[in-house]
């Protein structure tokens, strides 16, 4: 290649993924943080404080997180003790299973657990949980318990076991040689674990909205409530701009843990794994089934069934699943349309976080440092941010001139692609990084020019990791709620989610039996895209984990 | 066709000036530095095809370095590297036609073993066929035939080793430089291989620059030896001469010397007079032996050992203690009757002693 055409190729690098960052991101948050802090959005946020409804609406957003985190922790330390330190069959298969519920669209899970209450009978009556607090908090444990049971499970597993080992031999009981000894090393990544369920649990918005209907809001569901259905662009800029600011808090919180947490680590490989004792793997399976498989077998019995009438498994039928292929008053289009476009969507939202993302992994790893820098931390954004602050920043500044993108129905699976890109990276980048200097000098030595080392060595290692962030990417997008339902609704944009968010959201058999399918179909293509692309991404050497 | 290198099936012989002398590889006043920390200080060394150059050093030497950089893959702060008196200095990595197996291995995961051994084939354009046939060749010369389809990740260390240099050998190198290729395998399967690495480029005849810490290695291998230390060659020669006259008392440390004496101003230690003024001399292992009390220098034994099969007694006398390895047949009898405490005589010849620089 010419010298032209390399500075060409590095331009473009660096170019196409920063346009994307900036229009598509960076420009519409910057409209919201413009709006709401003008001289008028100054005064309403001034006014935010002292109101009763927003102090209660705060106040539930923070407590539910807190209490949610606490939960989940509560629920998978065993399991991940389990998997850490003790060896049984089927121990991958238990990993690869508690991970799936975190990769279900939101919109999904909340389907699901209305369908358990409703079995259970819990739906109303003196034990009501549909629309309460502990219905939210069973939905997030249910979410994050793999965000627990993967990160502190794997620091566990690298910690040494000889320290443990030789509390136990000086004398001390399981019990105390746990709290003196393997706590002490272990509370970071577990301090680490709980600051990511609760960035995770705070800014919830799909599962708040379908299981805590209109008196459990948080700030999240609250912007989307003053944007979208009373078109109160004011009040919801002022929510969003606190929410914003507590998201930033969250995560500068996160990363001083996260650091913490990398300095203690050192991995042992283990020689001997004792087995799991019977009681021990019969309790944690039994627990993490109750909590996990249970919503999801309602879910599916729910999907095959006639309803209440029918009793437990009473009335098996495929007639909710033929239905979604029928119109219905509450959609503009049909379910299975609106599965369609979800398909068509998440396969342009995964080629575009592919193309993005793959780039801005080039500059990350091989740029220039203060470039490198700015697109690690840049590109990792839309991620932190939350889905509602994607889609009210694009509701409000891509509708008008000079870029008025609103009409164009593509702008949905871009707005799924700033979610997919941080996925992408954070699989290819370290995949770049691990490459071997020594394989592109062997290569070198071998008689391969620069462009061949890169050809034959760099593409051939990182295509793997890309094809698995396309993966991670595609699933993103099927499920994503809540970026999706600030955009403007036409039919030939409604996506599967949007579209179960619906039908959920109205009584009767009939349509609940409806929604049921349709979130049994989305939670297969869901499952199924990231279950097959990460264990065979496994099985070459990509190397990210998310 | 790639680029237009040409590379022959085996050494290349120029005659430089019409004369008959073969030059191959030619450094001339390396120097490397990283982040202005020298790391070679002024190297020359040549290497002739068909010749076996074995560098020894302790880890952090330079000898990676050197060799790194005749590569191609450090660039010189000053000096040189010539092959065939053609200045390389302008010439990429990839067009200067050497091999480099590395320490440990650097094998592509990615690729299976034909994947592996047929790249260097491959960046130059040769056909499928032929490529089949020189990497079937490649992997019989290093004893891993029908290995063609196998993963990289499934090799035992050795196999990963035997890979690497079928890799190298496959693109008929002009020079093959070896980074402590035998350096992570355990000592067994290290002396076979080594044995077996040997009688492979003899028999190829290659130029080959080896590197090693090993001095048993060196010298199972080596035509001629430069011991490096602190980025320079401290002596170089071949194995008996650098044996018998090591330089430098560093160079004897490496090359495993380990009676070496310090002498006081008149040059005297308690082994007697063995030269003139301060300084350090080497008191050659086969410049020494024991016998009964009487004959010699008064000594004591302090401890009996076999190593690698060879009896060496360790003896005390005055200050110093130095050790003896014992003749087969001749001292083997001596040796089993000897008990750490036992008063015993010393024999030093004469002209044991080779001076040695600081």
């Amino acid at each position: 290649m010419t010298r032209v055409g390399r500075q060409l190729t590095a331009a473009s690098c660096v170019a196409i993924p920063a346009a994307f960052l900036a229009v598509f991101f960076l420009y519409p948050v910057g409209s919201i943080l413009a709006r709401g802090l003008g001289a008028d959005g100054l005064s309403r946020l001034v006014d935010l404080p002292g109101r009763a409804s927003f102090r209660s609406v705060a106040w539930f957003t923070m407590w539910q997180a807190v209490a949610s985190t606490v939960l989940t922790v509560a629920v998978a330390l065993p399991g991940a003790h389990l998997l850490a330190r003790r060896r049984f069959r089927g121990r991958s298969l238990l990993r690869a299973a508690a991970t799936v519920p975190f990769v279900l669209p939101t919109v999904v899970v909340g389907g699901a657990f209305l369908a358990l209450f409703e079995r259970l009978g819990l739906a109303d009556g003196p034990l009501r949980l549909t629309r309460t607090a502990g219905a939210i908090l069973a939905a997030h444990v249910f979410f994050n318990v793999a965000v627990v049971l993967r990160t502190v499970g794997t620091f566990w597993e690298g910690l040494d076991p000889r320290a443990t080992e030789a509390a136990r031999v000086l004398g001390a009981s399981p019990v105390q040689a746990f709290r003196w000894v393997t706590w002490p090393r272990l509370w970071p990544a577990v301090a680490a674990a709980s600051s990511i369920v609760f960035l995770f649990c705070f800014t919830s918005f799909g599962v708040v909205l379908v299981l805590g209907g209109p008196t459990r809001a948080t700030l999240e569901t609250e912007v989307w409530r003053h944007a979208v259905f009373r078109g109160d662009l004011a009040s919801a800029t002022a929510l969003a701009i606190v929410q914003m600011a507590a998201v930033v808090a969250m995560v500068v919180v996160t990363n001083r843990l996260q650091r913490r947490r990398a300095v203690g680590q050192r991995v042992v490989r283990r020689a001997v794994v004792p087995r799991a004792s019977g009681g021990l793997l019969a309790g944690n399976l039994a627990l993490l089934a109750v909590v996990l498989g249970l919503p999801i077998a309602v879910l599916v019995e729910r999907s095959l069934t006639r309803g209440r009438a029918g009793g437990w498994w009473g009335g098996l039928t495929l007639d909710h699943y033929a239905a979604l292929a029928d119109r219905v008053t509450l959609l503009p289009v049909s379910a299975l349309e609106a599965l369609g476009n979800s398909l068509v969507f998440a396969v342009v939202a995964a080629g575009l976080a592919v193309l993005v993302g793959g780039l801005a992994s080039v500059v990350v790893v091989h740029g220039r440092s203060a470039v490198s820098r700015a697109f690690d931390l840049g590109m990792m954004l839309p991620l932190g941010a939350s889905a509602v602050t994607v889609g009210f920043g694009m509701l409000i500044a891509l509708d008008e001139p000079p870029l008025d993108l609103r009409s164009s129905r593509w702008l949905v699976p871009v707005a799924h692609a700033l979610v997919g890109v941080p996925f992408v990276m954070r699989i290819v980048v370290p995949t770049l990084r691990g490459i071997d200097v020594r394989l592109r000098e062997a290569a070198a030595v071998l008689g391969a020019a620069p462009a061949r080392v890169r050809r034959e060595i760099d593409l051939p290692i990182a295509a793997r990791a890309l094809a698995v962030g396309a993966g991670f990417s595609f699933a993103v997008s099927l499920g994503e709620f809540g970026a999706t339902s600030f955009l403007p609704r036409h039919p030939d944009r409604l996506t599967a989610p949007l579209a179960l968010f619906r039908l959920l959201s109205q009584p009767g058999d009939a349509l609940r039996g409806q929604a049921m399918a349709l979130a049994v179909l989305l939670m297969v293509a869901t499952a199924l895209s990231v279950l097959v692309i990460e264990g065979w991404g496994r099985r070459g050497s990509v190397r990210g984990d998310l | 066709m790639g680029p237009t290198r040409v590379r022959a099936g085996g050494p290349v012989n120029r005659p430089v000036d019409g004369g008959t002398a073969p030059v191959g590889l030619e450094v001339q006043g390396l120097s490397v530095a990283f982040d202005g920390v020298p790391v070679l200080a002024g190297v020359d060394l040549t290497v002739a095809p068909g010749e076996l150059v074995v560098l020894l050093g302790p880890s952090g030497c330079g000898k990676s370095t050197l060799l790194r950089t005749v590569a191609g893959l450090e660039q010189p702060v000053a000096g040189g590297v010539w092959w065939g008196g053609v200045d390389l200095a302008r010439v990429p990595t990839h067009e200067r036609g050497f091999g480099l197996v590395f320490q440990d291995h650097a094998l592509f995961g990615h690729r299976d073993v034909a994947g592996n051994v047929d790249f260097g084939l491959r960046v130059v354009g040769m056909s499928p066929d032929q490529r089949a046939h020189r990497v079937a060749r490649a992997l019989a010369l290093v004893g891993l035939d029908g290995f063609e389809g196998r993963r990289v990740d499934t090799l035992s260390g050795g196999e990963a080793q035997r890979v690497a240099l079928a890799r190298s050998l496959a693109a008929a190198p002009r020079l093959l430089m070896l980074d402590e290729p035998l350096g992570s395998l355990d000592r067994s399967l290290r002396e076979r291989l080594t044995a077996e690495l040997g009688a492979l480029l003899r028999r190829l005849g290659l130029a080959a620059l080896h590197v090693t810490h090993d001095h048993d290695e060196a010298f199972a291998l080596a035509d001629r030896i430069a011991v490096m230390g602190g980025g320079r060659i401290d002596r170089i020669g071949t194995p008996d001469e650098v044996w018998a006259d090591p330089g430098t008392v560093h160079a004897a440390r490496c090359l495993g010397h380990e009676n070496l004496v310090v002498l006081d101003a008149d040059g005297e230690c308690a082994l007697g007079r063995l030269g003139s003024g301060s300084g350090t001399v080497l008191v050659r292992a086969d410049g020494l032996s024991v016998g009964p009390v009487g004959g010699g220098l008064d000594a004591i034994v302090a401890s009996v050992a076999r190593r690698a099969g060879r009896l060496v007694v360790t003896v005390v006398v005055g200050d110093l203690s130095v050790r003896v390895p014992l003749v087969d047949g001749h001292d083997a009898g001596v040796g089993s009757t000897l008990r750490p405490g036992n008063r015993v005589g010393l024999v030093v010849a004469a002209g044991a002693a080779v001076r040695l620089v600081d």
